[in-house]
């Protein structure tokens, strides 16, 4: 199982400086814009050896620290 | 037709009850418009603004073009601001512009009053304002066509964003032939992708005055979920885009399109860059039906002065032609003052009605690119240089063959690798900076002299100065940027170094 941890320190890596709360909102409130998004989406695709399908693109997946990596541990078991 | 607004008149007469204008928030009906942009004209008219700038400090929604044809109901010309981009490079703007005032979201006003610029009069205070239609229909009758609709910035070569000033006949003479060549209608929904401080969001909102329609202003986290994205647009029975290349290879890179029920598009336009063929190809096999259709134009002839309707099949390696001239504007291909040979390049320029004013209380500009057309000395006759070449191909249509001098498109945005230089030089102990194209990569590289590296107090003080897309997404110190024989940069070494980058 990852933690919350593992996915601040990858986005701190795509946006330096960035350091949410599990529970705060990085899509609605322009945190993170589209390029951010897609710079993330790779870095958890070569930390984590998963492959984001468009499916599991979507904003819920992505708009807090928490909900990342519930997708992360998701994608891992399958 | 003389003023803009009067395709509002007609607009809200035809169908005051259907939707107008929507984002994720709201709706307002084209009765609803017609009421609040004579609101907020009639606030702006308080303040003394015809003929005078006003600067639009507003957030992307359904209040942005309701300000914008506010502004034009009080006699004065609009400039919207991109409220995301450094408070420095906003004041460049602003003191080039000189604006009779800022109208600004309530909470936006602070930082509207801290530029420093003029008075702010929030959205919120103008649109409670009580219409008063005599003094607005006194104003429209002092109103020429030619007076200005607004003023659109763009980056510009020596670090100075330019200002095109277009005027109310550039707009319905434009908007017109981009209706009846794409029989926009009432049943007409725009997906609007683009910020209204872009050029390609003129058609948009203009054609969606003139014919009627409907305008869903996107929200722009979509980009960022392809399927998302679609989704929003069937549920809102969107039919119609006219997006970014960039925008539109979003959705093709993730095949989104293979993964929802495609939205019933019928009409897809892109413009702004260079339209990668196999993107456009991956959209056509999902819609065979639909027209697709390459645009072409900069800021300064309102949008679009050349397309192409798309009426054939294209191999992957085959490039997109441009097309022909939009009907009542002429595109002449010139070098050294004269007509090139069929076949051969020039530099593309544009006649006509669309046609730009000029760059904003920036004459020295105006002249260099606003000149009397060498093919016709007998009476005073304005074209448009833009900076590109372009030729005619044996099948007589237009091709783009990339800028004259350096000039980048990126993500969709024009950025004049000079602004970006400029602003490095600006840091002390930056010598020399030159920002490139990385095209494999989709990127802008800085390389900059220094006796040291200077990484991270560059990339804060870039971050400060410019726009996030204009920001170079690699920096790269070298101890000498090399020369040529004359002394100019040598930019074949530099394209060189460019390739061996990480």
């Amino acid at each position: 199982m990852h933690t919350n941890e593992e996915i601040l320190k990858i986005l701190a890596e795509v946006k330096p400086g960035l350091a949410p709360a599990p529970d705060t909102e990085l899509i609605k409130s322009g945190l993170l814009d589209s390029v951010e998004v897609m710079q993330l989406v790779m870095a958890l695709g070569e930390e984590f050896d998963i492959e984001i399908t468009p499916t599991d693109l979507r904003e819920e997946n992505f708009h807090t620290v928490a909900a990342i990596c519930a997708l992360v541990n998701r994608l891992e078991e399958e | 037709m003389h003023n803009l607004l009067e395709l509002l008149d007609a607009a809200a007469e035809r169908r005051p009850d259907a939707p107008a204008f929507c984002d994720e928030a709201g709706a307002c009906t084209w009765g609803q418009v017609q009421t609040t942009v004579q609101a907020v004209g009639t606030a702006l008219a308080a303040c003394r603004v015809q003929r005078r700038p006003v600067a639009l400090y507003l957030d992307r929604g359904v209040r942005c073009p309701l300000a914008m044809l506010g502004t034009l109901a009080a006699g004065g010309f609009y400039a919207v601001l991109d409220i995301a981009q450094p408070a420095e490079r906003i004041r460049r703007i602003l003191d080039r512009l000189q604006p009779a005032l800022i109208l600004a979201d309530a909470v936006h006003q602070d930082a509207a009053r801290a530029l420093d610029a003029a008075p702010v009069l929030t959205w919120e205070q103008a649109a409670a304002a009580r219409p008063d239609p005599a003094l607005l229909a006194d104003i429209r009758a002092r109103t020429l066509d030619t007076d200005l609709a607004y003023v659109l910035f763009t980056s510009g070569s020596t670090g100075e964003p330019k200002g095109v000033a277009i005027t109310h006949r550039n707009v319905l003479a434009y908007s017109e032939w981009a209706v009846r060549t794409f029989r926009f209608d009432a049943a007409t929904v725009f997906a609007n992708q683009t910020p209204f401080y872009f050029s390609m969001s003129v058609t948009d909102l203009y054609s969606t005055l003139r014919a009627a329609a409907r305008l869903e202003i996107l929200p722009r986290r979509l980009f960022s979920f392809p399927v998302q994205l679609l989704e929003y647009l069937t549920a809102r029975r969107v039919n119609t885009i006219y997006w970014v290349p960039t925008a539109m290879g979003f959705v093709a890179n993730w095949k989104a399109l293979d993964y929802t029920q495609p939205p019933p598009l019928r009409t897809i336009l892109f413009a702004g860059e260079v339209m990668p063929t196999p993107c456009m190809n991956y959209w056509r096999r999902q819609y065979p039906d639909a027209l697709f259709a390459n645009l072409y134009g900069p800021t300064e002839t309102t949008d679009i002065c050349a397309y192409y309707v798309v009426d054939r099949d294209f191999a992957d390696r085959e490039p997109l032609p441009i097309g022909r001239p939009c009907e009542n504007c002429g595109v002449l291909l010139l070098r050294d003052g004269r007509a090139v040979a069929p076949g051969e390049e020039g530099e593309l320029c544009a006649r006509g009605s669309f046609v730009a004013a000029g760059y904003y209380a920036m004459p020295d500009k105006t002249a260099q690119r606003f000149v009397q057309n060498p093919l016709q000395p007998n009476y005073p006759e304005t074209i448009y240089r833009t900076g590109d070449l372009a030729k005619q191909g044996t099948d007589g249509l237009l091709y783009y063959c990339g800028r004259i001098d350096s000039q980048i498109k990126h993500l969709g945005y024009r950025i004049e690798p000079g602004e970006v230089e400029a602003s490095a030089l600006a840091l002390p102990g930056v010598e020399a900076a030159v920002c490139l194209y990385d095209a494999p990569r989709d990127r802008l590289v800085l390389f900059y002299q220094a006796r040291r590296r200077l990484d991270d107090p560059l990339r804060d003080h870039l971050a400060g100065a410019l726009p996030a897309y204009m920001r170079p997404a690699v920096l790269c110190r070298m101890r000498t940027i090399p020369q040529n024989a004359n002394g100019k940069l040598d930019r074949a070494a530099l394209k060189t170094a460019l390739a061996e980058l990480d």
